[in-house]
């Protein structure tokens, strides 16, 4: 069901930018399903944490102002080629979401 | 813009002091910590920076830059991309002043030379300034654009 993709590209300014996109619908809490009008319960990614090598680097807070499917995308100065980059999130309802790329 | 940042500044500031001097002040947040729950939800936006940055005093700089649509037609997906020349940035915060939730998303570095920059989607409820903020050596730098949107994005 979920699904988190990963790209990792070479920076200009040397490292490299990270782009994750998780599958996510990302809901507020506020939406009502517009047939039975009921609320639909709040749903969203609460951290996603990056790790060089293994060892934790970065960890973005997300929330309910985040749009649907996230894609978040952050640079790392230190990685260079051969480094391994994960990513892992977990979301309000316990479900959580990894992957993992080799920096070519 | 500048004397309402500073009028917050004091403001809490004060509160701080007097928080700190009667021992009720929790240290600051641990790196690495969970989800920072009292950033989030319906708090006004100095508020959300103390629970998240544990400072509310602000500067502005030209060292952080905001890249966004001056214009988005759909307030649900808004492309931001915060970037800075700061070094030994510690975290980043978003916030999207007339959204229910002002604090939309933050970037918790711990090494590895992260921090330059952070990019998300984030959705907009209607026009408003988004405020970014980093903090790096212990102090926090902001800069701020207004995103116009046509159609809001936060549901309801």
């Amino acid at each position: 069901m979920a699904s988190t993709k990963m790209k990792i590209k070479k920076s200009a300014e040397g490292g490299h930018d990270v782009m994750v996109l998780a599958k996510h619908p990302m809901e507020t809490g506020l939406r009502k399903d517009k047939k039975t009008g009921e609320k639909i319960p709040a749903h969203f990614i609460k951290t996603m944490e990056f790790a060089l090598n293994g060892t934790a680097v970065a960890q973005a807070d997300l929330g309910t102002g985040v749009s649907a499917n996230p894609l978040i995308s952050i640079h790392l100065a230190n990685s260079k080629s051969g480094d391994t980059i994960t990513v892992s999130w977990v979301d309000n309802m316990g479900e959580s979401d990894s992957a993992e790329k080799t920096v070519s | 813009m500048k004397r309402r940042i500073f009028l917050k500044g004091s403001v809490a500031a004060s509160t701080l002091a007097v928080a700190a001097g009667a021992g009720l002040l929790s240290p600051t947040r641990v790196l690495a910590a969970a989800w920072p729950e009292s950033a989030f939800g319906p708090r006004p936006e100095a508020e959300a920076l103390e629970a998240f940055f544990g400072s509310s005093d602000v500067v502005e700089s030209d060292e952080v830059s905001l890249k966004a649509p001056l214009q988005a037609e759909n307030g649900a997906v808004v492309p931001i991309k915060v970037m800075t020349s700061l070094a030994n940035v510690e975290s980043i915060g978003v916030i999207v002043v007339k959204n229910p939730a002002p604090f939309t998303t933050g970037l918790e570095v711990m090494g590895g030379g992260a921090g330059a920059m952070y990019s998300a989607r984030i959705k907009m409820g209607q026009t408003s300034p988004v405020n970014c903020y980093v903090k790096a050596g212990g102090k926090i730098y902001m800069t701020s654009q207004e995103i116009k949107v046509t159609v809001g994005g936060c549901g309801g």
